[in-house]
């Protein structure tokens, strides 16, 4: 069930009087009464402690006693971190990654860790190795992925932020799938350290919320230098309000044209109303489109061909207790641990960058990958933001597209923003047939607040109304 | 004679940095149980990220301009994907296209005169962690892994095919190994400082890789049973294969490991999580930390103490030596400081194969060459002395007492060269008639009575003398 609850919401509890244990063993209950298997672990303990610490008033900070769930990409000190996948099953990594750390300092408590697509190779948390997450507008629906165990977890309420990891589309995809707000921020804004990585070009950790202004609240706290992630920049984000009026809004011809008519109708339905409110806007072509999904896919089965190699059982992870020599040992550790979308990425991602394939594949894709980020930048010397639709369709049913290839196609107009390493935001823009459309904003490098002004007026003018 | 063709891959460990090419674990693990110096990064755990050690890509500059190579104005680092237990990651972060630097050269003595080496480009990389077998390698039912090693910051020096004999390697490699002392970035002395990986052929013949020699002696020692080998392949007709060889140090011999077409495909990219560096940019900073290199030194100590060529050469082949002998010849005259250094110490070395770095101080030495100096010690005495500190350690002069190597006192040897002339009066009167080699007898029957303490040259002129008189008064 859609029942989405704000950070507001839970410190007018507190300011009611109400104890952090009490709010936080609420919660708790909730990820546990869910039946849309939102969660892969509970951090129950960690999280009472936490919640006792505050209640002794020995913690504080901007998300202090906020219940916040984590994509299970992203490692937290002591408690398992599987990544989705059986060969992390048991794996408990002996480090808080950055984004962890901070929201930590900052009172923020982590109650779980929750579902997603097997090392985030997916588009719907099917491939997860402990099952699909369900989407709360329909449970036979699927709620999105990679990080749709955290999309769900909000649109159901059973934690009121959260972090996702945006590779190609995986925090907005669900975001939009699940009528809640999803950011990708700017590549290099928020630290990766910690992040168990898929493709380390292109993804970025994003909050998810139920409104634009918690969003940007996490997005905030999570932002900024870190010295262990080399590709972190020295920026900061702080959400100023700002009036939208006057932007400038192009609308992405090819990444409307193609979808789904009811995907579509919404769009137009949300953009027309923005129209109404006096803000202008033009239809633009993004050229490259048709080339952005496969630069993509070889990038990112590239690099995690390579990123997922350390998965030999060796030192951590799923083990044999047999004898054999060592690279038997690899291939069955391997063939058992991992399932078949990573399999299938990782024999792709080898082939692309093998001798006599390299320049054939990687290279051009990178070539691609460079007339992308030129064409948008093009666009943004005539544009403030670009809108599109963030799906190509409404949810669709849990095991309805069986097809790789129809399902890569999903993330047709998500996958060119993180070629580019651009912010973008998805926020919920209507409904149709019960089921929610996300609107994608696309913004210029480190333009998050224009995307989160602009989102915010989306939701205050169209998804509330 | 066939024509033969080196070129050789060296892998220098830059162990005296104080921390891992990627993140901040110490680097002084010779010593230290498996598996203490390690965190996230270095085991590649997932999320933990590669940052890159400034120290050590100053130290990489430091190098390429030591040995004259032309640093790139952009560098990157690249994954090299294998898979191996020790490799944490499943892939060596190495550098590819854009090294640090390309070209430079290294002057070496060879039997013809001096050459240029010439080196074809140099490059950083991580080590991988270390394998160890019970027994051998072959025999072994399970291995252990120590990441200690893992993440080491390495330069990969790698030279063009023109080094033509195993000699010729092993003094390139000396030279190297000089010079990256001096820089004091490198300590050869210690386990895995320097492992080569050799290409070698005949003229006409494909190349073998032999991969991986871990010691000094042991290049020079694959270099000539390759190259044996391929002669004697050559002999019977048959086509040397392009292949690379494992060298088994113990047997001395080279293995077959694979052939070309088992040739990894190590799926070189850039590494994601690194960006481009720009070296160039640190020349400035680097510049001033270089120090006089064996070369410049080695003219120095010849106008600055006028010793020889050969001493300089040898006194500067080792920084530890080179400041050794400086310390000496502070006090002691430059010339006989040299000798005793560069010929004495050095051999005495040699033949315990001890290496510099175990020498007792400076201080020691100077205390015994002064003991020399005076004539209160033979040059045995000082010899034995030196050798006794070698092998057991101690002050010289407790040495010199406890075994009694002091010279004796010159009136107690005029006293023993008149008892010996009373003796011995058949020697003596040989002598005055004109048998002059009846002197060393009556020498010897001195030392014998004074158990080796008198000074033989001293014992020799006061019997000259004291004969010289017996035949004034008896003519």
């Amino acid at each position: 069930m859609f029942n989405p609850i704000s950070v507001s919401e839970v410190r007018e509890r507190y300011s009611q009087g109400e104890s952090c244990y009490d709010v936080i063993s609420e919660f708790l209950e909730k990820i546990k009464d869910s039946r849309l298997n939102t969660f892969i672990s509970i951090s129950e303990n960690e999280a009472l402690a936490m919640a006792e610490k505050i209640d002794k008033g020995k913690l504080s900070g901007r998300l202090k006693g906020i219940p916040v769930s984590i994509k299970d990409a992203i490692s937290t000190r002591g408690i398992r971190t599987t990544c989705g996948s059986k060969i992390l099953e048991n794996y408990v990594p002996p480090f808080d990654a950055h984004v962890i750390e901070r929201i930590k300092a900052e009172g923020g408590i982590i109650i779980g860790k929750t579902n997603m697509d097997e090392f985030c190779m997916g588009t719907t948390t099917e491939t997860s190795y402990f099952g699909p997450s369900k989407n709360p507008w329909d449970e036979s629906r699927v709620p999105g992925g990679s990080s749709g165990g955290s999309a769900a977890s909000i649109a159901e309420g059973s934690s009121v932020l959260s972090l996702g990891s945006d590779t190609g589309g995986s925090v907005r995809c669900p975001a939009a799938f699940c009528g809640v707000v999803g950011i990708k921020p700017t590549y290099g804004l928020v630290s990766r350290y910690g992040l168990i990585p898929y493709a380390n070009s292109l993804e970025q950790i994003g909050p998810i919320a139920s409104n634009v202004k918690d969003a940007a609240l996490l997005l905030e706290i999570i932002a900024g230098k870190d010295y262990r992630d080399s590709t972190s920049v020295e920026k900061t984000f702080e959400f100023k309000l700002m009036d939208v009026s006057k932007v400038r809004i192009g609308i992405i011809r090819e990444m409307i044209e193609k979808v789904d008519e009811k995907v579509q109708k919404e769009t137009w339905r949300a953009i027309n109303k923005l129209e109404e409110l006096g803000m202008n806007y033009e239809e633009v072509s993004l050229p490259m489109m048709d080339y952005t999904l496969a630069a993509y896919y070889i990038l990112a089965m590239s690099e995690a061909s390579s990123n997922l190699s350390r998965y030999d059982g060796v030192r951590y992870g799923y083990h044999i207790e047999k004898e054999m020599n060592w690279n038997t040992y690899f291939s069955k550790v391997r063939a058992e641990g991992f399932g078949d979308e990573v399999k299938r990425r990782i024999l792709l991602g080898t082939y692309a960058l093998s001798a006599g394939y390299y320049g054939k594949y990687y290279l051009k894709a990178l070539r691609v990958r460079n007339l992308i980020i030129q064409a948008f930048n093009k666009l943004f010397e005539r544009y403030d933001v670009l809108l599109a639709p963030t799906m190509p369709t409404l949810p669709f049913r849990i095991g309805e597209i069986q097809d790789p290839l129809s399902m890569y196609l999903m993330d047709i107009n998500t996958v060119p923003v993180n070629l580019a390493g651009l912010p973008a935001v998805s926020v919920p823009a209507g409904l149709n047939n019960g089921l929610p459309v996300g609107l994608q904003i696309i913004g210029k490098p480190f333009d998050e607040n224009m995307i989160l002004n602009v989102a915010l007026k989306v939701e205050e003018e169209v998804w509330k109304r | 004679m066939e024509e033969v063709i080196i070129g050789l891959e060296v892998h220098v460990q830059l162990n005296l940095l104080k921390s891992k090419l990627f993140c901040q674990c110490p680097t002084d693990y010779h010593n230290s149980e498996p598996n203490t110096h390690v965190c996230p990064i270095c085991l590649g755990l997932p999320g933990a990220m590669p940052v890159i050690n400034r120290k050590a890509v100053e130290a990489g500059i430091a190098v390429a301009m030591a040995l004259n190579a032309e640093i790139q104005e952009k560098t990157l680092f690249y994954r090299k994907n294998y898979f191996y237990p020790d490799l944490p990651r499943g892939f060596q972060i190495s550098q590819y296209d854009f090294p640090l630097a390309y070209g430079g050269y290294v002057t070496i003595e060879t039997d013809s005169g001096e050459k240029k080496v010439t080196l074809k480009r140099i490059h950083m990389e991580e080590d991988p962690g270390r394998l160890t077998y019970p027994g051998t390698i072959d025999t072994a039912r399970y291995s252990l892994i120590d990441y200690n090693r893992s993440g080491m910051p390495l330069l990969e020096i790698v030279t063009e095919p023109v080094i033509s004999s195993p000699k010729e390697a092993r003094s390139f490699l000396n030279k190297l190994r000089t010079i990256l002392e001096y820089l004091g970035v490198f300590d050869g002395s210690l386990e895995g400082a320097m492992r080569v990986d050799a290409n070698i052929s005949l003229k006409g013949g494909a190349r073998a890789e032999v991969k991986n020699i871990s010691s000094y002696k042991g290049v020079e020692k694959a270099l000539s049973f390759e190259i044996t080998r391929q002669k004697n392949l050559l002999k019977r007709g048959i086509m040397v294969e392009m292949e690379t060889r494992h060298f088994d140090e113990a047997r001395g011999v080279t293995i077959s490991l694979r052939t070309k077409e088992e040739e990894q495909d190590y799926r070189y990219f850039p590494e994601p999580d690194l960006p481009p560096m720009e070296p160039r940019s640190l020349i400035p900073d680097v510049k001033d930390t270089i120090p006089e290199l064996p070369d410049a030194k080695r003219r120095r100590f010849m106008e600055e103490y006028g010793i020889s060529d050969y001493f300089a050469k040898v006194l500067t082949s080792e920084i530890r030596m080179a400041d050794y002998f400086e310390k000496v010849a502070k006090v002691i005259d430059p010339g006989l400081a040299a000798t005793w250094i560069a010929d004495i110490l050095k051999g005495e070395l040699n033949y315990r194969d001890m290496e510099f770095s175990e020498v007792f101080e400076a201080e020691k030495l100077i205390q015994v060459l002064k003991l020399l100096a005076v004539k209160k010690i033979t040059e045995k005495g000082a010899v034995k002395v030196i050798r006794v500190m070698l092998d057991e350690g101690g002050d010289p002069l407790k040495i010199v007492r406890r075994l009694d190597l002091m010279v004796m006192d010159l009136s107690e040897v005029e006293r023993l060269c008149d008892e010996v002339i009373e003796e011995n009066s058949q020697a003596v009167s040989d002598y005055i008639s004109g048998r002059k080699e009846a002197l060393n007898y009556l020498v010897g029957q001195v030392m014998k009575k004074s158990r080796g303490k008198a000074d033989p040259g001293e014992t020799n002129r006061i019997l000259i003398r004291k004969l010289k008189e017996r035949e004034k008064d008896s003519s």
